[in-house]
């Protein structure tokens, strides 16, 4: 967009302090949004008018078919009143949203807005009601009590993610994904929001020092390696007993057929 | 067998000392002759000197190879000790495993590269005999076993035979019994839980698991489900894990609307807030895992999956019975409590579950 | 000393040893009649040795972690290094379990290294188990070893699942969970064996200690008596042989076990002890410090017992809603006693299954020579039925697994299963029987008429055939001798009465030689030789032409 307008205003010599200042101000405002909108905890205020307007023009053009010109929802798609700048971030910034054809649930796929174009969406979606925010940076740290976190992730959230976060199924086709490559920010929203089918985590359940405390467990899993060697995704007997039958036993068997052949 | 002898063959045993029945198999006297084994094939080590010696040199190879190995594994239990950082365990197994796999590999591979390419390999052909003594060997076996009663007398007195019979029997009945012991009668304890402590006048609040923190009805958001022990169950109780085997519950809010309550239920929840025991009724585990949008409880471990709306019934998978539902409301402050304990046996049944009473006619 | 001193001198320090030991244990007796014993050679034949070094690999890493596991449910706070852990309510013996990884070297290894061989152990048992039953080497006089075999495949189990429990970490904790629902469920007795078992109310503070005892003391004990009876009645038998020239029911073909098999079974030996060091060298088995000590509130997605449960808890997934019953005042948990019926029922089957065909069969023979499977269609349908049910039921306990890695819905998975139990089996018993069938067929289309070389030659009268060529008579004779059985008719006995017993018998004979197809006998040999003959020289001419 911008360059476009670029080369329509070459021409003048005052477009360029025009075009200088114009990207400033963008540049200048995208950044104080980012850094405001991570600062704030929950309220809608701290997006810009420009990134509201931004916000509305990306909704219209990207989400309104489905979401409903308002975000009102439609037969499609819930309505968005209320559901906070948290969801909007979570649900687009991992690629779940827009979402693509019908199926159980939402899928992660390659992001398709810039950081600041989410940021708009998410301004404009927080403007209609308020809502979850996005998280502050701080508040999505991994420097919580790492023991605790353990404790908060295995009795709140293993059954469905599985202890070592690798994920694990739901009914009808529906899943909790893997954790090991999700940030801390992704975390914190998906458990305020309680995206789809996963429950809601409010601050009186889990508080944000536990949330802290939750990220910073999944960071020390993601950090390090397993001791033993390769991990083997983490999934548990089965995928031992396949390693057990298939590798172990068919290497042996093969050995076996060296030894049982003769030598010529 | 009488049935079918008229079409059992009896063939000349290739044995010498007697004949044996072949059964209901037919026998062909147009087999195909056997041409008897095949001639040694000479190998390449046995032909050529050259090729002799380069076998024996490999073999004392992988030999030196497993040396090798083996001092490397010494090496490594020094080299990469293991402290606080995980990735120093990762390598002590790494390398120390690596070194003693070298040591066995080299042994394994190297003997029996031996014994294919040096040892003789020509195929032997040893005789076998009958499993079955041969006749002489069964009859003085026979005698034997007719001498040792003869003189002992056991089929002759049968007092004697049938009374050891009747000690022999009894005998291992008190090895059976001393371990009765191992574990008390579980009398009614499976039909109560640690909810059972509140009272009226100081009923038991519903705390989060695991730090024992109240919870306030106003918590408990639509879509949120909370993980819950009773109030004061705590790490300490010695009786901890077997009270929270028991006593785990699941507290979900679902929009009133939505929620289909027995008639003689209305009074169990709060404001559409509901609690279930957290803990299967098919073999016991936490049936932990709630879907916001469908209101279903999913047992991870058999999948059997419970209509939260409707009582917790079954609408999936091996269980049978709903979960039990803990009857709650609030307090003057806002905190939920429990009415009472379960109206019904938490966890997998067992055969007098539905029974008031048990066996020693204590109330249930 | 007249008489040893000089051989002693003369022969150094060798037979100077060997002198004084068979003096003191008379082991010169037992070398000259053990020491070359025919072992036939086959690649097959040493599946059974994967698993008896598996067990020893067990032996040893298993007494090095005693030294260090305390079985204890005491409570402690953990004091060690894993920081996610640190200052956690545990159990000692889980703690101690996460010492043994964390703070001795080589314990995470060996850990990993007990773990892996108990997998293989069971798992080369049950191949060492499909072998034998494949090939009839369950057949007289060997029916009462495959049973010993069959309870040591249990105990194994049995060993296996005592094991798996003893880090009293959330998944074993639920894996136990689970027995004490399974146990809870058995009629009248249920509450108080559950009870016995745990001491009290499960999870209690006993089961770590009593689990422990069984798996250090008595199941291993019971294993090696086992083993020692199975190898004891191998040597009496001597080992089977496939069928191949110059080998019969009265011989035994193959290499003297010193030195041959010496070698190879002894390098075998540290072959399958470093196949099982490579896997614990560079996969991890049972992350432990993964799932927490155990706590009945949490469960961990994917909670599965070992491969060789995996049966179990596939078929406790498969019962359908609602089979719970009252009857009366009374809960009878079908639900639960199904699976346990159908489970046991299958492995009892396995045990019994050489005394079912030698019933049917009524052979009195002894048997050394191995069936190729093609050759005994009914039992390779039979056995092909039974491996797909089991790996029904062993795929039935990882429908969660199988949904989430394929995109599938976990309910559909499990009804798919349900139906597959039943339907699989009776499809595999059709397809393997025709497929050995027409193995058969093909095996005597080579045997009359040679393998198809290829080679297409035009006779003098215009016709071209492929010309084939014959097999050596060794080649031959291995597809050729085979024995056969033909069904019988029931009848009557000296009452002039058939009985039900010989209506069943006549049955099952019938459902297992009706399809059948008879070997090769010399007189079609020779005719077919004749005719092979005659054809070569034609073809010979027509080439020279």
């Amino acid at each position: 967009m911008a360059k476009r307008n670029v080369s329509g205003l070459r021409r003048s010599p005052l477009a360029a302090k025009i075009v200088i200042v114009a990207a400033l101000l963008t540049v200048g405002g995208t950044y104080s949004a980012v850094t405001s909108a991570l600062a704030t905890q929950s309220s809608t205020a701290g997006y810009t008018q420009d990134q509201k307007d931004l916000g509305h023009k990306l909704f219209l053009a990207n989400c309104a078919s489905c979401h409903g010109k308002n975000a009102e929802g439609t037969a499609n798609a819930p309505s968005l009143i209320g559901v906070g700048a948290a969801s909007v971030d979570f649900q687009v910034s991992t690629g779940r949203m827009p979402g693509a054809a019908s199926g159980p649930q939402l899928q992660v796929k390659p992001v398709q807005f810039t950081q600041a174009q989410i940021d708009a969406m998410a301004a404009y979606v927080s403007s209609l009601a308020p809502g979850p925010a996005v998280p502050d940076a701080s508040a999505t740290a991994p420097n919580g009590d790492v023991t605790k976190g353990g404790e908060l992730f295995r009795i709140n959230c293993a059954m469905c993610h599985n202890a070592a976060g690798a994920g694990g199924a739901l009914t009808e086709g529906k899943y909790a994904p893997n954790l090991m490559h999700s940030s801390g920010k992704t975390i914190y929203e998906a458990m305020i929001v309680g995206p789809q089918n996963m429950p809601v985590f409010n601050d009186a359940n889990i508080t944000p020092a536990e949330k802290k405390d939750i990220i910073t467990y999944l960071t020390y899993l993601q950090d390090h390696q397993s001791a033993g060697g390769n991990d083997l995704g983490n999934l548990g007997p089965v995928v031992e007993g396949l390693l057990i039958w298939l590798g172990a036993l068919g290497l042996i068997v093969a050995i076996t057929v060296w030894l049982g052949a003769k030598s010529n | 067998m009488s049935d079918n002898s008229k079409d059992l063959a009896t063939v000349t045993s290739p044995y010498s000392d007697h004949e044996y029945p072949a059964g209901l198999a037919n026998v062909s006297d147009d087999k195909v002759t056997d041409p008897g084994i095949e001639p040694h094939r000479v190998r390449m080590t046995d032909k050529s000197k050259k090729h002799e010696k380069a076998a024996v040199r490999q073999v004392a190879a992988l030999f030196f190879l497993s040396m090798f190995g083996s001092a490397f594994a010494l090496y490594a239990y020094f080299a990469f000790p293991i402290d606080a950082n995980l990735d120093t365990v990762r390598n002590n197994t790494l390398f120390l495993g690596l070194g003693i796999t070298l040591g066995l590999f080299g042994i394994g591979i190297g003997a029996v590269h031996w014994a294919k390419t040096l040892m003789p390999d020509a195929e032997v052909s040893e005789e076998r005999h009958l499993t079955r003594g041969s006749e002489a060997k069964r009859a003085a076996a026979i005698e034997i076993l007719a001498l040792a009663n003869q003189e002992s007398g056991f089929t002759r007195r049968k007092l004697i035979r049938r009374s050891l019979y009747g000690a022999l029997a009894l005998f291992p009945l008190p090895g059976i019994i001393i371990f009765g012991d191992l574990g008390p009668n579980p009398a009614n304890s499976l039909r109560h839980t640690f909810w059972a402590n509140g009272t009226k006048s100081k009923p038991l609040r519903l705390t989060k698991d695991p730090d024992g923190a109240l919870i306030k009805a106003s918590d408990v958001t639509e879509g949120s489900v909370y993980h819950v022990i009773p109030e004061g169950l705590t790490e300490d109780n010695p009786r901890y894990l077997e009270e929270k085997s028991k006593a785990a519950v699941l507290l979900v809010r679902v929009d009133p609307k939505d929620l289909n309550e027995a008639a003689d239920r209305k009074g169990w929840s709060y404001d559409g807030i509901v609690a279930y025991s957290k803990i299967c009724t098919h073999v016991g585990c936490p049936v932990a895992l709630y879907e916001q949008e469908t209101h279903h409880l999913l047992c991870p471990c058999h999948q059997s999956t419970f209509d939260l709306n409707n009582g917790c019934k079954v609408i999936f998978g091996p269980a049978t019975r709903p979960l039990p539902q803990l009857p709650i409301t609030v307090d003057k402050d806002g905190y939920l409590i429990a009415q009472s304990d379960f109206h019904e046996p938490v966890g997998p049944s067992f055969w007098d579950r539905a029974a008031k009473t048990n066996s020693n006619g204590i109330e249930g | 000393m007249t008489t040893t001193a000089p051989s002693r001198q003369k022969n150094g320090f060798l037979a100077g040893t060997a002198n004084y030991v068979d003096e003191r244990v008379g082991v010169a007796g037992i070398l000259k009649e053990f020491g070359r014993k025919i072992f036939p050679d086959h690649w097959s034949f040493m599946l059974g040795e994967v698993a008896l070094y598996s067990f020893l690999v067990l032996l040893l890493s298993g007494t090095f972690l005693t030294f260090f596991f305390q079985p204890a449910m005491t409570m402690v706070h953990y004091d060690g290094v894993y920081a996610p852990l640190k200052g956690a309510q545990m159990s000692v013996a889980y703690a101690s379990s996460l010492d043994i990884t964390f703070q001795v070297r080589g314990g995470l290894l060996m850990r990993q290294v007990h773990h892996w061989a108990a997998l293989l152990f069971v798992a080369a048992a049950g191949l060492h188990m499909l072998r034998v039953f494949f090939t009839g080497a369950f057949r007289k006089p060997r029916e009462l070893n495959w049973v010993v075999g069959f309870v040591l495949f249990v105990l194994g189990m049995a060993a296996g699942f005592t094991g798996y429990s003893l880090p009293d970490d959330l998944l074993s904790g639920n894996g136990l969970r689970i027995i004490d629902g399974m146990i809870k469920g058995v009629p009248f007795i249920g509450p108080w064996i559950s009870s016995l078992l745990f001491g009290g109310e499960f999870p209690g503070d006993n089961i770590v200690a009593r689990l422990y005892s069984l798996h250090i003391m008595l199941i291993p004990a019971l294993i090696l008596v086992f083993l020692a009876v199975h190898l004891f009645m191998l040597v009496i038998h001597k080992h089977t042989h496939y069928s191949g020239p110059g080998r019969k029911d009265t011989n035994v073909v193959g290499y003297p076990l010193m030195p041959v098999y010496v070698a190879k079974a002894g390098g075998f030996f540290f072959i399958v002890f470093g196949v099982i060091m490579l896997v614990a060298t560079f996969f991890t088995i049972n992350p432990i410090w993964n799932y927490g000590g155990y706590d009945p509130s949490p469960v961990s997605a994917g909670t599965q017992p070992d491969w060789y449960i995996g049966f179990l808890d596939g078929l406790l997934r498969l019962a359908p809603t609602g089979l719970e019953v009252m009857v009366g005042d009374n809960t009878l948990s079908m639900n639960i006693l199904w699976p346990m019926i159908i489970g046991i029922g299958f492995l009892l089957v396995v045990a019994i299954y050489p005394f079912i065909e030698n019933w049917v069969t009524g052979d009195k023979r002894e048997h050394h020579v191995l069936d190729r499977p093609r050759n005994a269609p009914t039992r390779t349908a039979i056995g092909a039925a039974g491996v797909t049910m089991y790996a029904v039921m062993w795929a039935a306990a990882s429908t969660d697994l199988i949904a989430t890695n394929f995109r599938m819905s976990l309910n559909q998975v499990l009804q798919t299963m349900q139906i597959s139990l039943f339907v699989l089996p009776i499809a595999a018993f059709i397809i393997t029987k025709r497929v050995a069938l027409s193995l058969q067929r093909k095996d005597r289309e080579i045997v009359l008429h040679g393998r198809e070389s290829g080679r297409i030659v035009r006779l003098p009268h215009g016709e071209y055939i492929e010309v084939h060529e014959q097999l050596d008579e060794f080649d031959r004779y291995k597809l050729v001798d085979f024995k056969d059985y033909k069904p019988t008719l029931a009848r009557p006995n000296a009452a002039g009465k058939i009985t039900l017993g010989a209506r069943i018998r006549s049955g099952l004979s019938k459902f297992y030689f009706e399809d059948r197809i008879a070997p090769v006998t010399q007189t079609e040999l020779n005719e077919a030789i004749h005719h092979a003959h005659e054809l070569h020289d034609e073809v010979q001419k027509a080439i020279e032409n």
